[in-house]
């Protein structure tokens, strides 16, 4: 499932005096199966961005083409939209309000008239894509889980509607280690085992530059940069100055560079820089 | 995004009603709703019409706005005409039906529906010209000598101060739920009334439990902040009775005894 | 000297409904927090940081054990307020913990609690909006503010109370990097003010920039010392499902390649300094 943005543009209240232009003329494509990160500073209209690409808003101007459908025509219907592409919101578990696990994840496929069935079939499938054991959570209630389990139930609860492109934002967001690399192993997982397009939003730099095949930069309602994320921690001024980290390891060949030590080839992560040391200092 | 939320109908300014202290302004517009009663003839309601547009005027205030506030009790008003128009005995003017219109009626009616209108938009300048927090500041003070006798001066007002902090951000929460729930397949908008109410329980039920969590933390957070309810509390902002709060007084004094005058002894 | 700080024996059990024996939040934690010290408390979900910090400032009450805050015990209901005052507490959630819909009203609340006279709650409330940079936003809504913003704010309220030390449970969590660097930079500052620093969290590099770490797990204190020394050991760390900061993982896959890393290395700088020396070596 392919996505090809052109021209996207958002303004809310617009006409009034205090108008905010939150997208630009944004242009972009994402390839069917892939792995897109989105990184920009708090305000640069990511979550205004993704909110677009599953029709929650409609553009000011633009088109937004999904597998050549155009989502901004008013005559596509929400239902056949939010199929195809789901949406994880930051924080997601609080939105969980089922009496238990099983009716909570259900809920989206039962929005989408699936036959019951099927839909016990997609809860049990989601639960185990979480990581979560069916046997153990499905009829305990969502609030009676820890913090990263709750969170999982809520990935689980868009996950089962299977849709072909999976929108993630932030999903790490205040867990701690075990957590996030957690979360991280499950959004893999489900990349790998659903063959779907991930799209990525984080703050987390370490993270896009180790999942991201391609990524996207935004910056005050424009995406400035587009690229590998080779291409793109490499131009680390670029990125300093407009408020966005490096990940660890370019972080730390940056400092390198500043010693006068250049590596061949930029690290993403540790692994790499290990890589990359060792072969500057000959000591293979 | 839900950014920037005017609570209440609050119109900014900094007009010579503006400035005036909430104590002064909240006890001369009950002041005024009670002498609204007093008035028994034209001459008195044109003198009160009169205060009251001099008020406006002075409030830099939008008539637009003035009016928007009688919008939501424009059926009361023609209901409350029309009671009085047709219930009143005396002498009959015209009759429709089995229905009697007298002219006492009629009187009844003009003054009862002009009565309605002068105190709604009497009030909304109290709205409009103050300050949320600083109402709830105002209200505090005015029932707090009142805390004697057991009214929770103190915890009213902070239970309207918590409101009106938190109320914009649970607007924001409901959209955030809203808009959750609706990217898995949730619509809120189609279906007869009782499949609406339905549809509402996946924003509600999150959205309280968003409320009892925020109660939890900042219950929390206040008690670390040594709070301890009402008693041996300061305030940083004293409200000092300044020369024009004086001046208001004056002249809401002088509306009142002039209203009494020209109703029960010119 | 006294320690600010002193934690004896302390053991913290939540109530439940059903009378199933849980595992105590806090395990026999006896600790000393001296003054004008920077400790970070760090250890996984459920570790029990967070209860340990909510026993010192008597938001809970030990089962078992004693606590004192200079001197005074904080189940002693008399205290309590004075205690409060000594200790100050900034929470995780930056929204929910300011009350007033006006920056400075809500950083005056404190004061305001403490019965301090008006003119000095105002001197007080500019001096600690400085302090965080937010004097131009002083009669701003919160709402209208970033998490970092709102942090701050809820920092500057906790000063204004003049407290002699300040415990922060897990402040950056759910701020985004920017956020952070705000926050922390104002921590760094108050302590070089004199005001002792409890910083409870899980991100490994505030942790590093503590004289002290303190790594719990089970309700238990599994590690104690300086950054250096903790960071060491990284099994152990690993073990209990936390991360090492980035320079130390870097040292410990060198060593494993056999570059002779000197121990206790957590700075990027000090890793740089290794890296060049070793180039020109060989």
């Amino acid at each position: 499932m392919s996505i090809q943005v052109k021209n996207l543009t958002h303004i809310y209240s617009e006409g009034m005096p205090y108008q905010t232009i939150a997208l630009e003329d944004n242009s972009f494509e994402i390839a069917d199966g892939s792995f897109v990160g989105i990184i920009g500073h708090t305000g640069s209209g990511k979550s205004t961005l993704i909110q677009h690409l599953n029709g929650l808003l409609k553009p000011n101007s633009g088109t937004i083409l999904v597998d050549g459908l155009d989502i901004t025509d008013a005559s596509v219907s929400l239902r056949d939209i939010r199929q195809r592409i789901g949406l994880v919101f930051q924080y997601p578990e609080y939105q969980l309000f089922e009496e238990t696990v099983e009716k909570d994840v259900a809920f989206g496929p039962q929005n989408l008239g699936l036959p019951e069935d099927l839909i016990g079939e997609r809860v049990r499938e989601a639960l185990h894509l979480v990581g979560l054991s069916y046997e153990d959570v499905g009829q305990r209630s969502p609030f009676d889980l820890s913090g990263g389990e709750k969170r999982r139930v809520a990935i689980a609860g868009v996950i089962a509607m299977r849709p072909k492109v999976l929108i993630l934002d932030e999903p790490t967001a205040g867990l701690d280690p075990k957590a996030h690399k957690d979360i991280l192993n499950l959004i893999e997982r489900v990349h790998r085992e659903e063959n779907n397009t991930i799209i990525l939003v984080s703050h987390n730099m370490g993270d896009i530059a180790a999942l991201s095949e391609k990524v996207l930069v935004m910056h005050k309602g424009r995406m400035v940069m587009e690229g590998t994320p080779g291409e793109v921690f490499k131009k680390a001024e670029l990125l300093l100055g407009m408020g966005l980290e490096l990940p660890p390891a370019a972080g730390f060949m940056e400092l390198l560079k500043q010693r006068g030590i250049n590596l061949e080839n930029m690290p993403l992560t540790i692994e790499e820089a290990v890589e990359e040391i060792t072969v500057w200092t000959g000591n293979n | 995004m839900i950014r920037d939320i005017t609570l209440g109908q609050y119109y900014p300014g900094e007009s010579k009603i503006h400035v005036l202290d909430p104590r002064v302004k909240i006890i001369c517009t009950f002041a005024y709703i009670i002498t609204l009663f007093l008035v028994r003839d034209f001459v008195g309601f044109a003198i009160a019409v009169g205060f009251l547009g001099l008020i406006i005027i002075l409030a830099k205030v939008p008539l637009k706005f003035i009016f928007k506030g009688l919008k939501p009790i424009f059926f009361i008003i023609i209901f409350t005409f029309t009671v009085n128009m047709f219930m009143t005995k005396g002498e009959p003017l015209a009759e429709i039906g089995f229905l009697t219109i007298t002219r006492e009626g009629l009187y009844n009616a003009f003054f009862m529906g002009l009565r309605l209108i002068l105190l709604i938009i009497g009030s909304s300048l109290l709205t409009l010209t103050t300050k949320p927090i600083n109402l709830t500041d105002g209200i505090e003070r005015l029932l707090s000598p009142f805390r004697k006798i057991g009214v929770p001066a103190h915890e009213l007002a902070m239970m309207m101060t918590i409101a009106l902090r938190f109320i914009p951000a649970l607007l924001e929460e409901t959209d955030k739920i809203m808009k959750a729930q609706m990217a898995r397949g949730a619509d809120f908008e189609t279906g007869n009334l009782l499949r609406r109410a339905k549809s509402l329980i996946p924003l509600l039920v999150p959205l309280f439990i968003s409320a009892f969590r925020i109660a939890q933390d900042l219950a929390m957070a206040m008690e670390a902040r040594c709070y301890r309810g009402g008693d041996a509390r300061t305030r940083m902002n004293a409200m000092r009775f300044h020369t024009r709060d004086a001046l208001a007084s004056l002249c809401m004094i002088c509306f009142i005894a002039l209203i009494v005058l020209q109703a029960y002894y010119l | 000297m006294d320690p600010i700080i002193h934690m004896l024996d302390l053991v913290f059990q939540y109530k439940k409904d059903d009378l199933t024996p849980e595992e105590p939040a806090v395990d026999h934690v006896t600790l000393r927090i001296e003054r004008g010290s920077f400790t970070a408390i760090i250890g996984r979900n459920g570790s029990g940081k967070s209860t340990l910090a909510k026993n010192i400032n008597g938001l809970l009450i030990p089962t078992e054990g004693t606590v004192y805050v200079k001197g005074l015990d904080t189940a002693d209901p008399d205290r309590i307020w004075e205690i409060r005052q000594t200790a100050g507490m900034v929470f995780q959630n930056p929204d929910n913990q300011l009350v007033s819909s006006i920056v400075e009203d809500d950083v005056a609340f404190g004061p305001e609690n403490l019965g301090v006279e008006p003119g000095e709650i105002r001197k007080r409330v500019d001096e600690s909006l400085y302090a965080v940079n937010m004097y131009e936003e002083r009669k701003k809504a919160p709402h209208l503010l970033s998490g970092g913003q709102k942090q701050r704010v809820a920092i500057a309220g906790v000063v204004a109370m003049r407290p002699e030390c300040i415990i922060f449970d897990e402040p950056t969590a759910m701020l985004d990097p920017h956020g952070r660097r705000e926050v922390m930079c104002i921590i760094r500052k108050l302590h070089r003010e004199g005001i002792t620093i409890v910083l409870i969290t899980h991100f490994m590099e505030e942790a590093a920039e503590a004289e002290r770490v303190i790594i719990m797990d089970k309700g238990k204190v599994m590690m104690d010392g300086s950054p250096r020394e903790v960071f060491a050991r990284t099994e152990e760390i690993r073990s209990l499902d936390l991360d090492v900061p980035f320079t130390v993982d870097l040292a410990e896959r060198l060593r494993s390649r056999g570059f002779p890393v000197p121990d206790g290395i957590i700075e990027e700088e000090e890793m740089a300094d290794f890296l060049c020396q070793y180039k020109s070596r060989t």
